[in-house]
């Protein structure tokens, strides 16, 4: 049946799919009026203030808490040997190993957590830290992963000696936490072999720290009468961590409900348990009343989940015409002092093995190994799936450099290595099947857009003068949307997602959901799809995460999974409600369910226009008049587990000029199509474009947490840790194609990771071209212009 | 990010203030726009017992002509000198660099005589008062003096400034006809003190330089004039050659120290770059 104009204005009145919605939190926001964590307090509320080490690799000689105890207004102080008795000086990590909750009898990273304070004010919890005395008896430390494995290096793990693995296969040494492998080695060794091109490049991802704003905390509350834990928590996924409270401290699942309000940014930082919370947990069992500790900046970048340090070796072999024959990378990660590394149990490096990208390279070979080094632990996603950056950054730059070793055009070279459309489900040499994409006329209409020919021209007229521009290409495929629950787990619960929906009588409904936006939207998201489902206005549907209490279980947003999970689990708990209120609006039409038709917010019957059951009717007669044998009610859950993850792609290219006597780069244009398949709200894709973009760019230019020699970490505040303003945010031009992913069942993919993974190669190519003329082949991350300037001077372009 | 307890007080006039400065001596410290103050507090580098809180001293405010110089009160902030029709047509290069410190928060509460009191080599103020050969009127117990800027700094964090003394006023002579300034000053983001900047103001005649005063921020323990290459320019028709070569003279006396802006061989280039920037642009903005 044809749309009719009547139908089409009911249609555009529910704002759902494809509305340019506006987000129903920003009132919230702008006026701030969100509640984040330090915005709770509580009847009774005392503070905690972690006591941290100077020093990166010490032994503790001796804890004295008496002139701390001393001090009016400290109630008491937590050390090791005080959470030894409940067992809960060491807590699991999602690494498969342990990480000391407090220092027992050593310290493996600068910062780390010694001692918590408790007292009746934040302020004095401060001073009570300063009067905590401690005694270390300093270690060598080791900051340079290359170093890790010496023979004569110093054990940073001592607990662990003797165990010859954790949790991954075997170890090589004692400062070794694994080895993994994907592809096939012998036939890769085989083809670079007898390859009539091969490069090979040393490819570093840098320590970054993902920095929201707002730091981590929690306000955790026991209640000792009737043996209930309440945490408020700014966590990207609370039902995990209420299991992992359960498993640690004992009580009951049931009894332990994890609240998460407004979140001032994740990008990974808030998916681990870190020691703060859970010495506040136990600080108020043991005192019975709500214990608050949230973090410093200090303390958030230098303590808590970084991101990256993986150390590349990439190779490529190819033929004379650029077409890659295989792919051999190997990665040296630096995980810190504990494996607290992001990932999901069958993946110790994460989704590193997309780092075929969007080419058909027939033969690959990847290894990572993976070593501690007296650094914070961690390595979390970082607004990406987990060493998604780390592998497109690689294969990305590689690509680029073949280019420039065969005198081919950066452009043609990705064309020449495209997965065509009709090759499409598409295996991967490393094991993935990529779900949908059409990678060349993305490209084409990107280099159309921005002039590409014309540039290049510019280009080499600049060149003749002295002057420096660069242009960089990225065509990136992602891989999100963790994930289908035979292949990814964490801490042995499955990565699918859920959704529980309820029709009010009078037709409203509201909806809770496994997931946590962290300012992604989704209260306006959600909203939407149900709309377009369910026929209901998305100023009608309340959506509500992060409270365990409420919401049905699901692993939480990271990954770019809420679109590809959540969302599709939305989707289907939506179409059972409309099958049922099918069958209601059969029953009350008199007709059989097979003579009805949807029609945007109605059951009409086939052929009598004006025979029609809108929602509204029938969700009172949910309530009131349903078929013989029917429950009552309008409402559904839907568990959705994934049969497979999406692959997000996308074309971009940057324009960057060189100020070659500063060593500055200045951004002059930046165009980034992305194809996420289905597209619920353009709005909301655009923002999180412009923000991934913005990070991206942070990324490549400016972010790194860098050690010296004896591990004290330089440069933990925003003075010098490089979180762009407006001012430097270059313009970003924002354009999309739709390839709809074939078994979600919108069509959606995931989209706000994918302008961080996709832009920081971009960046760094436009930086590299610029200098590819000089014989430049790569230089790492940050660009910044004390280091670009370094490379000029070498080169002798600058004074 | 706490800092230690502390005993607040707000004098309302400078006198209480000097008072109350010369009663707790060491212990207390003058609090005016607490842009650099509050950081190191918080940092528990600084932890004075007593802060004496002079943003009520309406008498240390404002900016004026007297007697043909341009008096700027210590308590000024850098958003007022940005926004002063006065400083804009007699003084230029004052709201420029002003428009370079920090962001719009530091701009509203930080005050000019808080940036050169506080003796931070890498705060802007400093080499702009040695390039406008500014005098500051330091009130103390036993009355006030002045100080010329290129003789009140001493070193790091060290200024010709008493415990007991409070920094009242600057007073320089309005920019001379035939003259140009400019201050050039990298730095890696909005927000951030400098990498390496440069003050030129230059006095021309034709296209020989008459007067020049050349100064550098955050390149060594104070800011630093850098007569050498004042000397090279005066007296000489300026040639791209001898703005080289003053240019060289800033990379001769400068003494950065190495943090994450860059390092020493980065830092005394940059000298050498922005010098030669600001010269080249005091020159033509001289040449009218
Ligand atoms: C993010 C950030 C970026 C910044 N960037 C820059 C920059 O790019 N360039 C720059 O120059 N500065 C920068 N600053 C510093 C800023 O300009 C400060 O405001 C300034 O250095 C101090 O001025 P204040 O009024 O805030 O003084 P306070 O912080 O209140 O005081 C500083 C010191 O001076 C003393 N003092 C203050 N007034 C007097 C007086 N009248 N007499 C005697 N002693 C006095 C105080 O006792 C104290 O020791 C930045 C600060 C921040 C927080």
């Amino acid at each position: 049946m044809a749309a009719t104009a009547e139908s089409l204005e009911r249609k555009e009145k529910l704002q759902g799919i494809g509305c340019s919605r506006k987000r129903k939190e920003d009132p919230r926001f702008i006026q701030g009026k969100g509640i984040y964590v330090d915005d709770v307090k509580l009847p009774g509320m005392v503070y905690g203030a972690l006591v941290r080490s100077p020093h990166a690799h010490a032994r503790i000689k001796s804890i004295n808490k008496e002139k701390a105890l001393a001090l009016p207004g400290v109630i008491t102080v937590l050390t090791a040997d005080d959470l030894k008795p409940l067992n809960l000086h060491w807590m699991p990590t999602l690494g498969s190993d342990v990480q000391a909750v407090l220092a027992d009898e050593k310290v493996g990273f600068q910062l780390q957590e010694v001692a918590m304070v408790i007292a009746e004010e934040r302020y004095i919890a401060a001073d009570g830290v300063d009067l905590v005395e401690v005694e270390y008896e300093e270690l060598p430390a080791i900051t340079d992963p290359h170093k890790s494995m010496d023979p004569d290096a110093p054990i940073i793990r001592e607990d662990l000696v003797g165990k010859d693995e954790v949790g991954h296969g075997k170890r090589l040494h004692d400062n070794h936490i694994f080895t993994w492998e994907a592809g096939d080695k012998d036939s890769t060794d085989a083809v670079f072999d007898k390859a009539e091109v091969t490069i090979k490049e040393e490819i570093l991802n840098p320590r970054v720290h993902p920095c929201p704003i707002e730091t981590c905390g929690c306000v955790a509350s026991f209640d000792k009468i009737n043996g209930h834990l309440t945490v408020h928590m700014t966590t990207q996924n609370s039902h995990l961590v209420r299991t992992v409270l359960a498993m640690l401290s004992g009580i009951p699942e049931s009894k332990i409900r994890v609240i998460t309000n407004d979140i001032g940014g994740g990008f990974g930082n808030k998916v681990p348990i870190y020691p703060g919370y859970v010495v506040a947990i136990v600080a108020s069992i043991v005192l019975g009343r709500p214990v608050k500790w949230i973090e410093s900046r200090i303390e958030n970048l230098s303590t808590t989940g970084f991101a990256r340090d993986y150390h590349g070796t990439a190779e490529l072999a190819a033929d004379k015409e650029g077409h890659i024959q295989a792919l051999r990378f190997n990665v040296l990660a630096d995980h810190g002092a504990f494996n607290a590394h992001v990932s999901a149990t069958k993946w110790p490096a994460g989704l590193f093995s997309i780092c075929t990208g969007s080419y058909d390279i027939p033969t690959a070979y990847v290894k990572v190994d993976a070593v501690f080094t007296n650094k914070a632990p961690g390595g979390v996603a970082y607004r990406c799936s987990l060493r998604v950056t780390e592998a497109v950054y690689l294969i990305e730059r590689m690509i680029d450099i073949l280019a420039q070793k065969l005198n081919i055009d950066k452009a043609e070279i990705r064309r020449r290595n495209f997965i065509q459309a009709d090759q499409f489900p598409y295996n991967t040499s490393l094991g993935w099947t990529l779900d949908s994409g059409n990678y060349g006329p993305a490209l084409d209409k990107v280099l159309k857009a921005v002039d590409y020919e014309g540039l290049r021209k510019e280009q080499a007229e600049k060149r003749a003068k002295g002057e420096l521009m660069g242009i960089g290409i990225s065509t990136f495929t992602e891989i999100v949307g963790a994930g289908p629950t035979k292949a990814c787990d964490i801490l042995g619960i499955g990565l699918f997602d859920s959704c529980e929906i309820r029709v009010n009588p009078t037709g409203s409904a509201i909806a809770r959901m496994g997931t946590q936006s962290q300012g992604q939207g989704h209260e306006t998201t959600y909203a939407q799809i149900i709309a377009t489902e369910l026929g209901i206005p998305s100023d009608e549907i309340q959506v509500e995460e992060g409270d365990t209490d409420k919401a049905p279980y699901g692993a939480g947003t990271w990954g770019s999974r809420t679109t590809p999970v959540g969302a599709a689990a939305v989707t289907k708990a939506a179409r059972k409600i409309r099958d049922k209120a099918r069958k209601i609006a059969a029953h009350l039409l008199e007709v059989s369910e097979d003579d009805l038709e949807w029609d945007v917010d109605q059951f009409r019957v086939k052929g009598v226009p004006d025979q029609v059951k809108t929602m509204k009717e029938i969700a009172m007669a949910a309530y009131s008049n349903v078929p013989e044998g029917m429950e009552n009610g309008l409402e559904a859950v839907d568990y959705y587990d994934p049969p497979n993850f999406t692959f997000p792609f996308g074309a971009y290219v940057c324009v960057i000029d060189i100020d070659p006597q500063t060593g500055e780069i200045k951004v002059r244009r930046f165009y980034a199509l992305d194809d996420c398949g289905t597209r619920i709200n353009d709005m909301i894709i655009e923002g999180q474009i412009h923000g991934g973009l913005t990070e991206a760019f942070a990324v490549s230019m400016g972010q790194l947490i860098d050690f010296d020699e004896e591990g004290n970490l330089l440069g933990n505040s925003l003075m010098d840790y490089f979180v762009p303003t407006a001012v430097e945010t270059p313009h970003w031009e924002t354009d999309y194609t739709v390839t709809p992913s074939p078994h979600h069942p919108l069509g959606a993919k995931g989209v706000a990771e994918s302008p961080h993974v996709g832009g920081i190669p971009c960046f760094s190519n436009a930086v590299i071209d610029a200098l590819s003329h000089l014989g430049v082949t790569h230089v790492d991350m940050p660009h910044t212009a004390a280091r670009i300037w370094k490379k000029l001077h070498e080169l002798g372009v600058a004074k | 990010m706490i800092p230690p307890s502390f005993q607040y007080h707000a004098p309302g006039s400078v006198d209480d203030a000097v008072a109350l400065l010369s009663q707790y001596g060491d212990e207390a410290k003058l609090l005016a726009g607490g842009h650099s103050l509050l950081p190191m507090m918080k940092l528990r580098f600084a932890e004075p017992e007593h802060l004496v809180d002079i943003n009520n001293i309406e008498s240390l405010k404002g900016i004026r002509e007297e007697n043909g110089e341009i008096v700027i009160g210590a308590m000024t902030t850098e958003s007022a000198l940005i926004s002063s029709a006065l400083l804009q047509e007699k003084c230029p290069l004052l709201p420029e660099a002003a428009g370079l410190i920090g962001d719009p928060q530091v701009r509203n509460r930080g005050t000019i005589g808080g940036d050169i009191a506080h003796g931070d080599p890498a705060n802007d103020h400093p080499a702009l008062m040695m390039a406008l050969d500014a005098i500051f009127t330091l009130v103390g117990p036993n009355g006030s003096r002045q100080v010329a800027a290129n003789d009140f700094y001493l070193g790091t964090f060290y200024t010709a400034l008493e415990a007991d003394e409070i920094l009242t006023e600057i007073r320089f002579s309005p920019q001379s006809p035939n003259t140009g300034a400019s201050y050039h000053k990298l730095k890696r983001k909005t927000g951030d003190f400098a990498t390496a900047a440069a003050a030129a103001v230059i006095e021309m005649s034709g296209d020989t330089c008459q007067r020049a005063r050349i100064t550098l921020t955050n390149l060594g323990p104070t800011a630093l004039r850098v007569k050498d290459a004042e000397a090279v320019l005066v007296g000489q028709v300026i040639t791209d050659d001898l703005i080289d070569q003053a240019a060289q003279k800033a990379m001769d006396i400068c003494d950065p120290v190495q943090d994450l802006r860059g390092d020493v061989e980065y830092k005394t280039h940059m000298a050498g770059e922005m010098t030669r920037r600001a010269i080249k642009t005091a020159i033509e903005r001289a040449k009218g």
